[in-house]
This record gives structure tokens, sequence and C-alpha cells, in this order.
């Protein structure tokens, strides 16, 4: 393509001008659809005189939130009932993350058990539980506790100290004690103390060859050093029990039902599709690698930890990350079953301010920035553990 | 199964294996009771099994009321199934005329054939495909009515399963083809279009469907011109349409990335254009291997459809929920849920294992 040819192609044989062309009518097309949307918005906004801006965020909310971590009322503004509600679902879906990798690791290696039954109740469990809508689940649990469970009069005690009922799930603390804080600081302590060894063991075994077991090291610092300064600061062991107090219980922690009723669907949901992934993971480790592992004559618990686990990880890790997104999104259905997270005050904003465009777009935001912030870590982790090639 | 050969005189006589390691006994000492550790768990999982399924059938089934009235479910111990039977037809279809139910009830049956025969290879093809136009067309018909002596049907009365299955199954018909456009946008070499569909489907994936639900109850409204308005259920529609597509299209991108370089290449060096080689090379092959990862999308679309109660449209969880609030059958979420998580259940349960199935058929495995 040069010279004399080039000047003979017609336009709509080109494909670099037809690319050209193609595009800008797309955006032509796009930023039309847009000022056709707009323009009807803002004709619809004025004509229903709704007003535009977020000048409501610093307007009194006058809406009480069930539950809160930080301070708030009814006179506080939007936009603290806004942050409060970003709170609930950090702490809900937070909570829930954890919990689900547990049961969902749990999960997913007793799917590959030796053990026939178990293995079968594991497989039963994932098909049930991915197959049941998670608002169906919510729903469920959420009746569970305001129909079947009893009131606090008669409630249930599955363990000393802990109560389950209509109120929620209510459970004794240790009493308030200086030693809890120094324990507390002797966790980080223990922490920064593995980290540190774990460098140095991997330093020393680069060098001489030696090696330093550094596990059961790190797990004995970390539990060892705060019960010891936990035993050594008195030893406290007396606890805040609840106690029946008219119709409700009086001292100890309460988890409101709508928290636990969330908590238990996203759980009993995400662990479902968390075990699918984890077992994804494991059986991608070729029998080889466990064979070969053997041969060389490294341990059980070493051929997990250095042949198995670093393989396995670098497939369960970016669906699990997945998982998390969903479970976070998930927990936007919170306001189906009055828990007061960030979609249900802002649900709640809406219907006060009628500023319908502002909210949703805040509710979108926030989102975007979670599932933007997770996949830039992502990609991190990825980076780390990508194969290096040689 | 290995077999001892006897030696010396008795030359010919095979000894079997033990009798403790082969048939029950073997079994279970093989997968049940392989070591302390596998015998604990199994005895943990059977009285787990022990603790809760007797008191569960007792509960359930001997002591069932399956067809009284709420005083007598009241009076007894055991589940009341009663309030599902005694108001089936309102979870079923809503506030759908009650003489006229028979029509959403042909919709639903039209469309369970349709899947039937589109479980089996042998049907797919055009002649299918005219047939799913059709029934998606008569399946419309059937609850609008108002043509052909049918009675016109408010969609405000429109309600319960056929919602359900109209949502998931129109809201995925239509998301697929808008969902390959995606697809193709993002892997196309024109940065303003790639740059539109990038953004278009990260937005959507990093929502959550209710905010998009929101949208389409709050929002969507504002956008239309003044004087023209749109119904619930096609607001709602609309939302789930964009919402699968942006899914649709990554998952079509894991087709299109599946393919052969060599397939581009073949297919320009024999000189044809871009629509020609996606029409006719690249689509075919790659929505070929993308097909069970569609039916799990469809499998999501149908179990997300029930997120629509939270904008108040009367689909299977919203009626169920109706009833419940009717004082005669208060405080019998656990049976009419139970029975709801059994419906969803049997219909992801077929899709999951026939996409588990097509897998298996499709894996050529060159």
């Amino acid at each position: 393509m040069k010279g004399t040819a080039q000047e003979k192609i017609p336009f709509f044989r080109d494909p670099d001008k037809l690319a050209v062309f193609y595009q800008a009518l797309t955006a032509l097309g796009v930023a039309l659809l847009a000022y056709y949307l707009i323009g009807n918005t803002l004709a619809n906004l004025e004509r229903q005189n709704i007003a535009t801006g977020f000048d409501f965020l610093g307007r009194e909310a006058s809406f009480e939130i069930g539950e809160s971590l930080i301070a708030y009322s009814a006179a506080n503004t939007y936009g603290r009932a806004l942050v409060v509600g970003i709170l609930n679902t950090l702490v809900v879906s937070f909570v829930g993350i954890v919990l689900t990798v547990i049961l969902g690791t749990l999960l997913g290696i007793a799917r590959l058990s030796g053990n026939w039954l178990l293995a079968r109740l594991s497989a039963f469990y994932i098909e049930v539980f991915q197959d049941i809508p998670i608002l169906l689940q919510l729903f469920f649990w959420y009746a569970f506790f305001y129909e079947l469970l009893p009131g606090p009069r008669q409630a249930l005690q599955p363990f000393a100290g802990v109560f389950l009922c209509n109120r929620g799930l209510i459970f004794a603390v240790p009493e308030a004690h200086p030693a809890f804080a120094y324990a507390g600081i002797a966790l980080l302590l223990a922490c920064l103390a593995t980290v540190i060894l774990k460098k140095w063991a991997a330093r020393r075994q680069e060098a001489s060859g030696r090696y330093f077991p550094v596990l059961q090291t790190g797990v004995a610092l970390i539990l060892g050093l705060p019960a010891l300064t936990w035993f050594v600061a008195g030893a406290p062991t007396a606890m805040v029990t609840p106690v029946l107090s008219g119709f409700n219980f009086k001292g100890g922690v309460s988890i409101s039902p709508e928290f636990t009723a969330l908590l238990l669907g996203l759980v009993l949901y995400t662990s479902a599709f968390v075990a699918e992934v984890v077992r994804a993971g494991i059986q991608s480790v070729g029998k080889g690698q466990r064979e070969a592992a053997m041969s060389i004559g490294l341990r059980p618990s070493k051929v997990l930890n250095l042949v198995i686990l670093p393989q396995a990880l670098r497939v369960i890790v970016p669906p699990l990350t997945s998982q998390m997104l969903n479970l976070t999104k998930n927990s936007s259905l919170a306001v189906a079953i009055g828990y007061p997270d960030f979609v249900s005050v802002a649900g709640t904003t809406i219907n006060q301010t009628g500023q319908a465009i502002e909210g949703v777009a805040l509710i979108m935001a926030v989102y975007l920035f979670f599932s933007l912030a997770t996949s830039a870590l992502m990609n991190w982790y990825n980076k780390k553990i990508a194969i290096v090639e040689r | 199964m290995t077999s001892i050969t006897g030696s010396g005189g008795h030359a010919g006589r095979e000894l079997g294996p033990p009798v403790t390691s082969i048939g029950v006994i073997g079994w279970v000492r093989a997968n049940l009771c392989n070591g302390w550790l596998n015998t604990g768990l199994t005895l943990a999982v059977l009285y787990l099994l022990w603790a809760t399924l007797p008191p569960f059938f007792n509960w359930a089934l001997l002591d069932g009321n399956w067809f009284t009235s709420s005083e007598q479910c009241k009076a007894s111990e055991g589940a009341c199934w009663s309030v599902i039977t005694a108001n089936i037809r309102f979870i079923l279809f809503g506030f759908y005329p009650h003489d006229l139910q028979w029509r959403p009830l042909l919709a639903v049956v039209i469309l369970i054939v349709l899947l039937f025969l589109s479980r089996n290879r042998r049907f797919w093809g055009r002649g299918l495909l005219y047939g799913w136009l059709l029934g998606l067309f008569a399946m419309g018909l059937l609850l609008k009515g108002g043509m052909f002596g049918l009675v016109a049907v408010d969609s405000d009365n429109w309600g319960g399963l056929p919602l359900t299955l109209l949502l998931a199954v129109f809201g995925l018909a239509a998301a697929y083809p808008f969902g390959v456009v995606l697809a193709l946008g993002r892997q196309s070499q024109m940065p303003v279009i790639k740059a539109f569909c990038v953004v278009y489907i990260e937005l959507i994936r990093g929502v959550p469907l209710i905010s998009m639900l929101f949208m389409s109850s709050v929002v969507f409204p504002l956008f239309l011109p003044e004087g023209m308005t749109l119904n619930k259920i096609l607001r709602a529609q609309v939302a789930i349409i964009l919402f699968t597509a942006a899914y649709i299209a990554e998952v079509v991108r894991g087709g299109l990335q599946g393919m052969n370089r060599g397939q581009y290449e073949a297919a320009e060096s024999l000189g044809l254009n871009y629509f020609q080689t996606m029409r006719l090379i690249i689509l075919p092959q790659a929505l070929k291997i993308v097909i069970p990862p569609s039916v799990s999308i469809l499998i999501s679309a149908f179990k997300d459809t029930s997120l629509v109660v939270i904008i108040a449209l009367y689909d299977l969880l919203k009626t169920t929920q109706t009833t419940l609030t009717d004082p005669k059958w208060m405080g019998y979420s656990a049976e009419a849920y139970l029975f709801l998580a059994l419906i969803y259940f049997l219909c992801c349960y077929a899709m999951s294992n026939y996409s588990r199935k097509l897998e298996k058929e499709l894996d050529t495995g060159h």
C-alpha cells in the first residue's frame, strides 16, 4: 500500500478512515443520547421542583439509625448518616468475608475428603446453597429470628453465657481490665516479631541452608506472648454476663437480629461458592507435584506449605477476590431486612429529599470505589505471584 | 483387584481378597473408617444427621398439615404446608385475574416445553430459533392479551412465577446480543469504542444490581420526556438487561480470547472484512465455547430476579411474602420459604446439571 495505490482506495474501503468514521459516529451517538437524557432530566427536575446538587449532605437528616459505630442521632446531617451506612456496610462485609473464607475453605477441603459421607454432605451443601437466591435466604434467617426463636424470657442458651432469642445474639464479655490492653499490645509485638523472624530465617536459610521452624515459633509467639502478658497482669477472669431484666437483657454484648440474619445469609451463601473455588484450586495442582515433593523426602506439612499451597493459591486468589466483592455487593440486600447499611440509608435519604439522581450516584460511586480498589489490589497481587519465566 | 494364586500342589486355586477389604465392609473401611481422624469425622457426621434429620422429617412429613385450615395448623405441632396449598394460586400468579389464570399457566408451560426441547442438541438449529421467537411472542400475548379475542390484562397485575420467568428469560434474550456487541467493542482496535465499552462493563460490574433497580424505579422516569411513562415491570426489565449484558460481555470476551490467532489470520487472508470475519468465522466458534458459562449467567439472572421485591414488584418471592402478611397465615414463613427454596433449587439444579453435561459433550478435546 504505497504511493498511487493508496490514492485510489475510496474512503469507504480504507480501514483506517473507516475506523475514524465509526469512532466519530459512536461518540456522536453517545453524546446525542446523553444530551437527550440530560435535557429530559433537567426539564423534569425543573417541572417537579426538585433541587439538584449535593447541598442536602449538610442538612439535618431527622431519621434514626438502628445501629451505628459512631455517635449518631437524628439531629446529625445526611452526610454523617451516609458515613454511618458506609461503616455498617464495611463491618458486615469484613466480618462476613473472614467467616466465609474460613467456612468455604473447610467445605472445599471436606468436598475432596476421602471420607465418603463428609464429601457427600459437603457437595450437598454446596449445591443447595448455591441454587437458592441470597435474598430468599436472608428472608428465611430473618424470619427464623423473629418467628421461630423465643422471646428473651425463654431465650435459648447453646453455651453458657450465650443467649439466642428474637432480640438477637447476646453473649458475655470479659469485664474491662488493663490486662486486656496489655495483651493487645503484646499481640501486636508478637506479630511484628514473627514478621522479622520470618525475614531473618529466610535470609539465614539462603546463606547457610539451615532451616528454622518459623511457623511453629510464630504461632507460639502470637498465642503465647499475649497469654503470658494477661497472666502476669493479674489474669482477670471476671465476665459481664447478660442478665434478664424486664423484657430484655442487660449487660454483655448484643448483636441485632438484622445483623445476625444478614451475616448468616451472606456467609452461608458465599461460602458455597468459595468452597468450589478452593476445590478447583486444590485440584488444579497435579498429582505429580505431591508425589515429587514426597519423593524428595519432604514431610506432609512441608508438601502442603512449600509445594501445594503456593500453586493452588495462584489459582484460588483471583476468583476468591471476586467472591469477596460479590459478598460486599450482596450486603446491599440488607435494605430488604432492615439492617441500616449504606444502600438502606441512601434509600431513606432519597425518599426524604427526593434527590434520586444524587442518591443513586452516591450508591454507585461507593460500590465502584470498593471494586476498583479491590481490583487494583488484585492486579498488584497477581503481578507479585506471577510465575517467573526463565 | 489382585488375587494371590496358591503355589505348590494347589496350583490354580485362587485365594480371594480378605473379606474385610471387599464388599460392604471393605467399602466402609476404605471410605469411612480409614484412620482415627476419618472414623471420628464419620461418627460426628452421623451424629449430626441423626440429631437433625429425624426431627425434621417428623415436623415436615409425619406431623405436617397439608390441606387444613389455619386454625387446625395452629393447634398442630407439625409443619403447616397448608399456607402454600391454600394460597397456591396467589403465590404462583399474583394479582392476575382469577378466571384468566390459565393464560399465565399456559405461558409457563410453553416456556418449559421450549426449554425442554432446547436441552436436546439434535434440535439446535434455525427451527428452534423460530420456535423460541414464536414462543416468546405467544407468552407475551398470553400475558398481555388485547388481541385475538383475549381480554387485555394490565401489566400491574402480572405477578408470581410468570413474572419471575419473564424477567429472567426476556432479560437474558435481550441482553445476549447487547453483551456480544459490548464484548466485540472491548476487543476492538478502535480506542474510542473500546473505551466506551470498557467503562460501561466495569461500571456495571462494579455496582450491585439493587442500585440499578433503584435507578430503574426512581431515576429512569426522569430520563423520559414529559408525558411519556414506562411501566414498572418494563423499567425493571431494562435494568436487568443493562446489568446482565455487562456480565455476558465478559463471558463472551473469554470466548473471543480463547480463539486461535490463526482463525483471524485465515479469515483475513481470505479477504473477509471485519463483519464477515466475526459473523462467519469467529462468533460461531467463540459462542460455542461460552455456552456453559452462559448457562451459569442464566442461573444467576434467574436467582437475581428475586431482587425486584425491593422495588415492590410482585414476583414469586413478593407474592409469598404478601401471603405471609395475611393474619390467618402469619408465622409460617419457614414453610413458605422452604417451598420457594425448593422451586428455585429445582430450576437452578436442572440448569446447572445441564450446563455440566453440555460442557462434557462440547469438550471435543482436539
